[in-house]
Order: C-alpha cells, then sequence, then structure tokens
C-alpha cells in the first residue's frame, strides 16, 4: 500500500471491503502538516482499527467511549496547552475526533456542543453512514426518510423511518466556529481542500462527511464510490462549506439527477419502488428539493 | 524537612480541598459545578483567574464530559483533577469504570451527598457507595483537616498505584463546616507530591499508544484480573505515603482510626463526618465505666479485611452504622464487616443506617445505640 496514504491509519484494519471510512480517514489526516492525535467514538472505526494487542494507529489514538469524543479531546487539547505553557512540548500539535453518526447527531450531541462552544482547537470529522451500523442497523437521527432498519422495520404499517433527518450542519453553524463543511468520499478533491481549510484553522472546525455502509444500505462492496457520486448528483448530499459564517456550494451537477436514481441502488429503499409507497418517493425529493434551495439560498444562488 | 511555617486557617471542607488542589496544581482540571461540591471549583476558578496558578481549568457542559476530559487530560500525561457530588457522580459512573480501566491516575474529590429521588441536595453516602465496584480508590475524610490532607495525599497515591482515587467528605457536614486547620507550606507540598511522569502519553508523538482498544474474550478478563492487582498494592502504599506525610504534617493516618478501641467490647464501625459525635458517645460512656469503643474507616478500597478484623479480635459486640442502602441486600459498610469477621460466629455484629439525605444524628442516640437502647434498622 502506498506508505503516505498508511502513514496514519495502517492497513491491516478490519473494517468491511467497500467500507468507505478508511478513506476518509486517510484523506483528511493525509492534508494535516502537523503531528495529530485522535480521539474516536465508539463504532465501527474504533472496533476494527484496535482489536487487542493490535492497532491500526501509527499516531497517538484514544477512545473512551460513545458518546464523549469531543469531551476526551477537550481534555488531551488542554494537557497541551499546559505542557505547552510549562515549556515541556514545543510542537504543533492538531486534535482530531472521528465519530459516527451515532456517536454524533445522537449520544454524542451534547459533548460536540461543549467542545465547540468551549472552542478547542480541534476538527471533528463525522462519517455519516446514516443509522447505527456497528450494532447491526438501527435508526439514527441522521437516517434518511423512508429508509427501512431494524427499529424502523417495514410493515403492513410503516414504511420505514417517519422522521426526516436532522441538520446537523445548522447546528454546528450555530456554535459560529471557523469552518465548517460538507463533503463526500466519492470527491476525493474537495474531501481534501476542506480537510486543508479545517486543519488549518486555530480553534474548532468540522467536517460531515457521507460514508456508505455496504452491510445496511444493503449494495455491492464494489459500488460504494458509484452511490457516493450519485447521492451529490441528485443533490441527496450537496457539498458546500461555511467558511467564517458565509456558505459556498462546492459541487453543481452537470445535469441534476432524480433522488430515486441513487435510492434504487440500495436495499434499504427498495420498497419504496412499489406501487404502495410511490407517494413516499415523491415525498423524498421534495424534501431534497426543499433542502438543496435552503442551501442554495445560503449560498446566495436563490 | 518539616514544616516549620505553623499555618493555621478557619477553611471549610470545600475550602480546603482548593487550597490542597491549589499546592498540588494539577496541570488540568475539568469542572462542572454541582451542590454540595460547588465551592472547590469556585474557590479555585478564582485562584486561576488571579494567576496563582497555571492549571488549565475547563468548563465542561456535563460531569460525563468532565469525566471524559479528565481521562483525555490525563492520558495525554497530565496530572489531572476534579470534583462532584451525587447526580454528577452518578451521571460520570460510565466513565468511572473507564477511568479506571485506563489505569488513569485522576484525583477526583467528593463531597457525598443523597441521590434522586427524590431530590435531596443533602449528605450521605448513597453516590459514593454506588462508585465502590468502579475500580477506584476511596478514601474517606471526618474533617477539613483530613480533607486537606488527603487530597495530597491522594494525588501521590494515585500516581504511585497508576489507579484513579476518590477522596469523599460528608456533603454539607464537612463540605461546607468551617474549622481550624493547618495549611502546610506550599513549597513542601510541591517537594511532597513530585513531579508527574507518566509511562505513556498521548501527547509522546514519537512514540504513538492506542488507549482504549476493543479487548476480545481472550484478553478482556486478564485486564481486569490486572486491574485487581493493581488495587492489592494500594492498602500498603497508602501507608507508606500516609507515613511520608506524617513526617511533614505530623498528622498520622492508616486505614481507619480505633477510638479507645483497646479493651472495648462494644464497638461502633462508622464512616466520615459522624464519628466526631460518635467519639463524644463513647467518651460519655467510658465515664460510666462502660467498655465502648470505635473505629473509624478511612480506607474504604482497597478494603483493609484482615487488619480491621484484627483490630476487633477482642471486642463482643459490634455495631455497623452505614449512611447508605443496598436496596435488596445489606448496608455496604455492614457487609465487608460481615465478610472480614465471617469466622466470629462468637460476635454480634449489627447494622443500623443512618443520617439519609442530610438527617441529623445526635450525642444521645449513639449513647442509647451503645447502651443498647435502640432496637432499630433505622436511626430516625
Amino acid at each position: 500500500m502506498n506508505k503516505n496514504l498508511s502513514k496514519h491509519l495502517a492497513p491491516g484494519h478490519s473494517a468491511c471491503a467497500g467500507c468507505a471510512f478508511p478513506s476518509i480517514v486517510r484523506t483528511i489526516l493525509g492534508e494535516a502538516t502537523t503531528p495529530v492525535v485522535i480521539s474516536n467514538a465508539t463504532g465501527c472505526l474504533e472496533v476494527t482499527s484496535t482489536i487487542y494487542p493490535y492497532t491500526a494507529w501509527n499516531v497517538p489514538y484514544i477512545h473512551s467511549a460513545f458518546e464523549n469524543a469531543a469531551a476526551t479531546i477537550s481534555g488531551v487539547e488542554r494537557a497541551y496547552l499546559a505542557m505547552k505553557k510549562k515549556g515541556k512540548i514545543k510542537k504543533k500539535i492538531k486534535f482530531v475526533v472521528f465519530g459516527g453518526d451515532g456517536g454524533t447527531y445522537d449520544i454524542g450531541l451534547q459533548s460536540l456542543s461543549g467542545a465547540l462552544e468551549r472552542g478547542h482547537d480541534f476538527l471533528y470529522v463525522c462519517y455519516d453512514n446514516g443509522g447505527y451500523m456497528n450494532t447491526g442497523n438501527q435508526r439514527s437521527s441522521a437516517t434518511p426518510y423512508g429508509a427501512g432498519t431494524e427499529t424502523t422495520p417495514l410493515g403492513k404499517e410503516s414504511f420505514g423511518k417517519v422522521e426526516t433527518r436532522k441538520s446537523l450542519m445548522e447546528i454546528v453553524a450555530a456554535h459560529r466556529i471557523s469552518y465548517a463543511a460538507q463533503a463526500n468520499v466519492s470527491n476525493l478533491a474537495d474531501l481534501k481542500t476542506k480537510a486543508k481549510k479545517a486543519l488549518s484553522v486555530s480553534g474548532p472546525s468540522f467536517l460531515l462527511v457521507f460514508s456508505p455502509c455496504t452491510n445496511n444500505w444493503k449494495f455491492p462492496t464494489s459500488q460504494y464510490v458509484a452511490i457516493s457520486k450519485l447521492a451529490s448528483e441528485t443533490n441527496f448530499w450537496p457539498l458546500y462549506e461555511i467558511e467564517n459564517g458565509k456558505y459556498k456550494l462546492n459541487f453543481e451537477p452537470k445535469t441534476l439527477k432524480p433522488v430515486a436514481e441513487f435510492l434504487k441502488t440500495q436495499g434499504r429503499f427498495k420498497h419504496l419502488f412499489s406501487e404502495k409507497n410511490k407517494l413516499v418517493l415523491g415525498q423524498i425529493q421534495k424534501k431534497v428539493n426543499s433542502e438543496f434551495a435552503k442551501i442554495a439560498s445560503l449560498c446566495g444562488l436563490l | 524537612m518539616t514544616n516549620n511555617k505553623k499555618n493555621k486557617l478557619a477553611l471549610t471542607g470545600g475550602y480546603a480541598v482548593a487550597y490542597a488542589l491549589r499546592q498540588i496544581e494539577p496541570d488540568v482540571m475539568p469542572i462542572y459545578p454541582i451542590t454540595p461540591q460547588t465551592p472547590i471549583i469556585e474557590t479555585y476558578a478564582k485562584f486561576v483567574a488571579d494567576g496563582e496558578v497555571m492549571t488549565e481549568m475547563i468548563e465542561v457542559e456535563s460531569e460525563h464530559s468532565a469525566m471524559s476530559a479528565a481521562i483525555g487530560a490525563s492520558a495525554a500525561g497530565a496530572r489531572t483533577a476534579t470534583a462532584t457530588s451525587s447526580q454528577g457522580l452518578a451521571y460520570m459512573h460510565e466513565m468511572l469504570y473507564i477511568a479506571s480501566g485506563m489505569r488513569l491516575p485522576i484525583l477526583m474529590v467528593v463531597a457525598a451527598r443523597a441521590l434522586s429521588a427524590p431530590l435531596s441536595i443533602h449528605g450521605d453516602h448513597s453516590d459514593v457507595m454506588g462508585s465502590r465496584d468502579a475500580g477506584w480508590v476511596q478514601i474517606f475524610c471526618e474533617n477539613p483537616q483530613e480533607v486537606y490532607d488527603k487530597t495530597i495525599i491522594g494525588m501521590k497515591l494515585a500516581e504511585r498505584v497508576g489507579l484513579p482515587v476518590m477522596v469523599i467528605m460528608d456533603g454539607f457536614n464537612t463540605s461546607h463546616s468551617v474549622e481550624n486547620l493547618e495549611i502546610l507550606d506550599a513549597k513542601l507540598v510541591k517537594k511532597f507530591i513530585g513531579e508527574y511522569l507518566p509511562e505513556h502519553s498521548l501527547l509522546d508523538i514519537e512514540n504513538p499508544v492506542t488507549y482504549g482498544p476493543v479487548a476480545l474474550q481472550e484478553s478482556y478478563f486478564e485486564f481486569k484480573i490486572d486491574q485487581e492487582e493493581a488495587m492489592a498494592k494500594v492498602a500498603e502504599e497508602y501507608l507508606k505515603i500516609s507515613r511520608e506525610y506524617e513526617k511533614i504534617s505530623g498528622r498520622k493516618y492508616g486505614f481507619f482510626e480505633e477510638y479507645r478501641l483497646e479493651d472495648a467490647e462494644k464497638v461502633l464501625v462508622l464512616i466520615g463526618s459522624v464519628a466526631g459525635t460518635a467519639k463524644d458517645a463513647v467518651d460519655e460512656l467510658r465515664k460510666k465505666g462502660e467498655k465502648v469503643g470505635l473505629i473509624k474507616i478511612e480506607l474504604f478500597r482497597q478494603f483493609p479485611f484482615a487488619k480491621i478484623a484484627n483490630a476487633l479480635k477482642n471486642a463482643k459486640e459490634i455495631i455497623v452504622m452505614d449512611r447508605a442502602q443496598s436496596i435488596g441486600s445489606h448496608p455496604p459498610l455492614y457487609s465487608e464487616i460481615m465478610v472480614g469477621l465471617r469466622d466470629r460466629s462468637d460476635m454480634k455484629i449489627s447494622s443500623i443506617i443512618y443520617g439519609l439525605g442530610g438527617r441529623d444524628v445526635f450525642k444521645k442516640q449513639f449513647e442509647n445505640i451503645l447502651e443498647g437502647k435502640f432496637d432499630n434498622k433505622y436511626l430516625i
């Protein structure tokens, strides 16, 4: 494997074939110009990279619990400041958190909010696969409307999740941090640019990265990049950034595709293509349109 | 080197902790307010604001995050302390096991308080007894002097044994009671505590370590045995450090305090601030010629079973006083004493629960207990 790519996260982790987060982690950390220390929420990334006595991490790493990766890094970062004040450390170190959507949108939201508000010098990366995938596909507040999961199963009276995804970007933006961006594993050039910006900020920064799950979204392992690409080409997952309060759209599809093109690639949405759920499918398109319109408007495009 | 400058101050337990922490000067202190602990962090915040200490305070958004940040700071090689009470301790419960499982020498002072529901801000031991199996060293204090001394001893002990340490005082009874106590010379405390040199650190970029891995069926058990072995060394190390501390302070601490125990036939076993009142009752009955005495437990984890059994070898009757329940079983201290004295079928051992939710306890009540005039599970 390319030595530069495996500089931080080594090969030998046990993530599924077709999982997106190894590329996400490597791409982001590849943009670091200083040493990094990692804090990781409980989840797939953690369990597949640190099975004792092995570790895939070539950099200092801490996992303490599910809901507190941001609080944990707060302590690490302040320890660094304390050591720096005393002259025990001279080097510049950057602190990076990785958490899934369960550990960020749901159980870890308070800890994330606290750390953003306190202004620690860290980058928080949420790899968003829209559910609790490590425990076998339960719904989170990031699960899309209409998706079937183990806790929003399909049934005579159910078409899957009935609630709309939470807008984590807006919540993060409300903390008035210098840099936040939504990115996608299918567009590594864009992800690199965003990682570079996020890592160069002094204070908190945030990246929300689209991260398909082959097992629970139910698609062939070879398809994760293609599916991710469709997510942005249908405006299901717009790429944008918020730099010092200023919104900017980073990608516009040449030909906008209907969201059904994205949905039909995954087993979790299969039921939406039955006659019975035609209305739900229509609802999803409406939601995508209105969500995108909001973002476009914030970017000054409407 | 001894303490030449006798510095007497009238302080509450909370202030006494803050003074001890000022002299320890931790690198990092995550803080979150809760009654009756709050005076500790408020006082310390003023020390920081006045530039008297270099500590990085982190004003976190919850106790769960306070312990999480303490874990991060300690894993990064920082000398780390915090404080809490009651719901706060319950809220960090998950993280207590992670701190001890990672073998992080965090110091936490607890102003022990009742647990909700119903809500009570007053003192008892429900919170700290709920944490007794979390792998933390637990040291109890009777009064502000002990709190000051044991905060210093606790910090040194944590770093020596590689386990987190809880120093416990009674909420309000001790945390808010003013007492005249002796503060050591700051330089003496600094020297006693020494520099903290962690074995590993997240900030050691050249030697990266992974904290908090997944341990599967073939390794998890061994980690837990290691923790128990570390705890098994605590009593001995506590005694060593207490002796070192005695040299600079003149104050002697052990696993427990024995009060008029030499020929005592009837003995009270208890913990914390209530000992003062109980000692007065013992004195009263001694005047009447009754052979009564008292043991005040100081080191609760690691629990000194053999030493207590030995101290009670001549006793005929023991009354164990708990300020906490274990609903559905026997109260915590009583259970420990019963295990410690399991070979003593000749001895009468009874249990009384007192002081829940800050209920006052009076000398006369202790006299009645010692005179056999009290026959109730609850001292109400």
